[in-house]
């Protein structure tokens, strides 16, 4: 309302429809507010619909019965309530796709930690080092350049990481270097391969989680070091590294988490053989490739093999969350704090 | 020199020389991590030299690599991002608008903020789980053997919406939406955060209420920092693959969603625009896939033209980024 319009009318009409105007911006901010709570709210539901699917299919299904697309009602059953939860944890054989059905999770489980184990060994030293590179040693104008390259690096979609595996890693590197060289054995689809390339995609994420923690440890800190006369390697390894110890432990955390989940490097790459092995150069199943497997088969809906896909699905949902809890945990209770 | 005098200098050579060692090692780090970018970069390029043409962009799949074509693929991944687009941008900034601007300190606000970057590291596959669920089977509330379909009479055609929805596009685009929501709306907080406190005390000061502050002077200046977190997650998104197989996006199709091969033909056959969202789809990533399990060798060849086609979209999309952060940097004086 323009003051113009206001000082032509009587003052009781003014002030009325300017208390009509501010009622309705109270009635409109109020509405804004609830909207704007609801899409805040979707997050919340998001979890709550990821943790209920999980629970109902894999845990306990509270009606056990639904009706098929031929009209006959069938079992329609959670995973424990078929498969009791002493046999998940200690069978060690998962042949859910076979006639004799064994549901054992240690292969699926030995297949993830040897990728990401694999993984965690290239991605975590390469990554600490190229974030110690780019805080401590790196010139201004080559860091503005080598971070956006490192993060197209983390932009590549991860089947184009599989297909490099698949295509570059296991004949070009691996085999001239196991199978001809050390004369091992090495297998068209086999875990080294595809831990290589899930090594590869979380150097970004912790070089430059790791690099913003490095960064934020004070100046002074790094000149008193020098003072002392400290060479640069003591002042990084000595100073530095341990005041942001707690940021660097977290960002290895979620990295790991993230080779943990990850999905179609390794569907592509490591195969779809459940076993309990070590060799790294032997084809592994692990729980995400096992899901995509599932998925892409077909499967009767209800069938204890698309049960069993959520049982694995919960497993590693609570694996992933483990380590981004105890990751909070640890930026929370060890970060230094400096002012 | 005396004898401690030598030992001292004798230490501190080595000192120094670990020093030396320790910089070359983090600079061959780096180096090597730039190495495996352009190895990758100049590989995928190599084998799909020759195979990337006309005939791939336009042609639909095949079962001869020579015939072999991306855009079944192509047009599924616009239709997927567009809807996510749509989807995802309100209620990511609405939400990170809600978390900065008007939530107080209290235990729903921290626990939203708490689930939010739990979600944020949530595997993309387990999404994929939720979106079966969820959006495909709605959670069984409606039974697939019914086949219920909701049809509105548009002018210009109708919309006829399957419930429940099915191994659709649109529920692709939902699942998506969900993965990247987390993403977008701790950008957008960021970018929120970074507004000065100023700004909104001179425009509360001049009797601006809060939604006015907002829609007119953070918003504003907000918007290109949300912008890069927006084009970034949806980069994240084109790429993503195992929750749209989760969905049931098909590995081999020979027909674009709602059949529309170009973009002409939506002006000519409207109804088309109005089926596309729930017609079966592919994807680029899940074409890529399709290829690289192939036994045929040359599909490696087809395998990496796609690569090649997504990798350039990517390297678009980031680049607008980048760009816009920069201009954004530079003008902003405060």
């Amino acid at each position: 309302m323009s003051t113009a319009t206001a000082s032509e009318m009587p003052l009781s009409e003014a002030t009325g429809s300017l208390r009509r105007s501010a009622s309705f911006a109270r009635f409109r901010e109020s509405g804004i507010r609830l909207l704007l709570f609801f899409c805040a709210a979707v997050s919340i539901l998001t979890t709550i619909g990821i943790v209920s699917v999980l629970f109902s299919n894999a845990v306990y299904d509270v009606s056990p019965q639904r009706i098929g697309a031929d009209g006959q009602v069938k079992s329609n059953e959670a995973f424990f309530q078929q498969v009791s939860v002493t046999e998940f944890v200690t069978e060690t054989r998962w042949t859910p796709q076979f006639s004799e059905k064994h549901f054992g999770i240690l292969p699926l489980i030995c297949g993830t930690l040897l990728v990401s184990g694999i993984a965690a060994c290239i991605g975590l030293p390469i990554g600490l080092s190229s974030a110690i590179y780019l805080s401590e040693y790196a010139a201004p104008r080559t860091r503005a350049i080598i971070k956006p390259v490192l993060e197209i690096l983390a932009g590549i979609p991860t089947v184009v990481y599989g297909y490099f595996a698949l295509v570059f890693v296991t004949p070009y590197v691996l085999r001239p270097l196991f199978q001809d060289l050390l004369g091992m054995d090495v297998g068209v689809f086999n875990a080294a391969s595809a831990g290589i390339v899930v090594g590869i995609m979380i150097i970004p994420m912790i070089s430059s989680l790791s690099e913003d923690v490095l960064r934020s440890v004070p100046r002074s800190l790094r000149e008193a070091a020098y003072a002392l006369g400290s060479t640069r390697y003591d002042v990084s390894t000595r100073v530095v590294v341990p005041a942001a110890l707690s940021g660097i432990i977290a960002s290895f955390l979620l990295a790991i988490a993230r080779a943990l989940g990850e999905t179609m490097a390794v569907t592509i790459a490591a195969g779809q053989t459940a076993t309990v092995t070590a060799d790294p150069f032997r084809s592994v199943a692990t729980m995400t490739s096992y899901i995509v497997n599932v998925s892409l088969g077909d499967t009767e809906i209800g069938s204890i093999e698309e049960k069993s896909i959520y049982a694995v699905g919960l497993t590693l949902f609570l694996m992933t969350l483990c380590m981004n809890i105890v990751s909070q945990f640890v930026l929370r209770r060890f970060r230094e704090v400096y002012n | 020199m005396s004898d401690q005098e030598l030992e001292y200098a004798a230490l501190l050579k080595r000192r120094h020389l670990v020093s030396t060692c320790f910089e070359w090692g983090c600079r061959i780090a780096t180096v090597s991590a730039l190495l495996f970018l352009a190895v990758l970069l100049a590989g995928v390029v190599y084998q799909a030299w020759g195979w990337l043409d006309v005939q791939f962009l336009t042609g639909f799949d095949s079962r001869r690599p020579a015939n072999a074509g991306l855009l079944a693929g192509i047009w599924g991944t616009f239709w997927l991002i567009l809807f996510t687009t749509i989807f995802t941008v309100p209620m990511g900034v609405g939400a990170a608008i809600y978390l900065e601007e008007y939530a107080s300190d209290n235990r729903l606000t921290r626990l939203i903020k708490l689930n939010l970057s739990n979600l944020a590291g949530v595997p993309s596959i387990v999404y994929g789980m939720l979106g079966v669920t969820a959006f495909v089977r709605m959670f069984g509330l409606i039974s697939a053997a019914d086949g219920l379909i909701w049809s509105i009479s548009l002018g210009f055609g109708t919309l006829e919406i399957p419930l429940p929805l099915g191994r659709c596009l649109l529920a692709g685009s939902f699942t998506l939406s969900l993965l990247i929501l987390p993403v977008v709306i701790i950008a957008s907080q960021e970018a929120l955060r970074a507004v000065p406190p100023s700004i909104r005390h001179a425009s509360y000061a001049l009797g601006a209420t809060e939604w006015q502050t907002i829609r007119h002077q953070v918003l504003p200046a907000a918007v290109p920092g949300i912008a890069t977190g927006i084009i970034l997650a949806l980069s994240r998104a084109m790429g993503e693959t195992a929750p749209l197989i989760m969905i049931g996006a098909l590995t081999y199709l020979a027909f674009s969603p709602g059949n529309l091969n170009n973009p002409m033909e939506a002006f000519q056959d409207p109804q088309r625009v109005l089926d596309a969202p729930f017609d079966m789809f592919t994807s680029m990533p899940i074409q890529i896939f399709n290829w690289v399990g192939q036994p045929k060798a040359e599909f490696q060849n087809v395998a990496a033209a796609g690569s090649l086609v997504l990798l350039i979209l990517l390297v678009v999309f980031n680049a607008t980024a980048i760009v816009i952060r920069n201009r954004a940097q530079k003008r902003i004086t405060w």
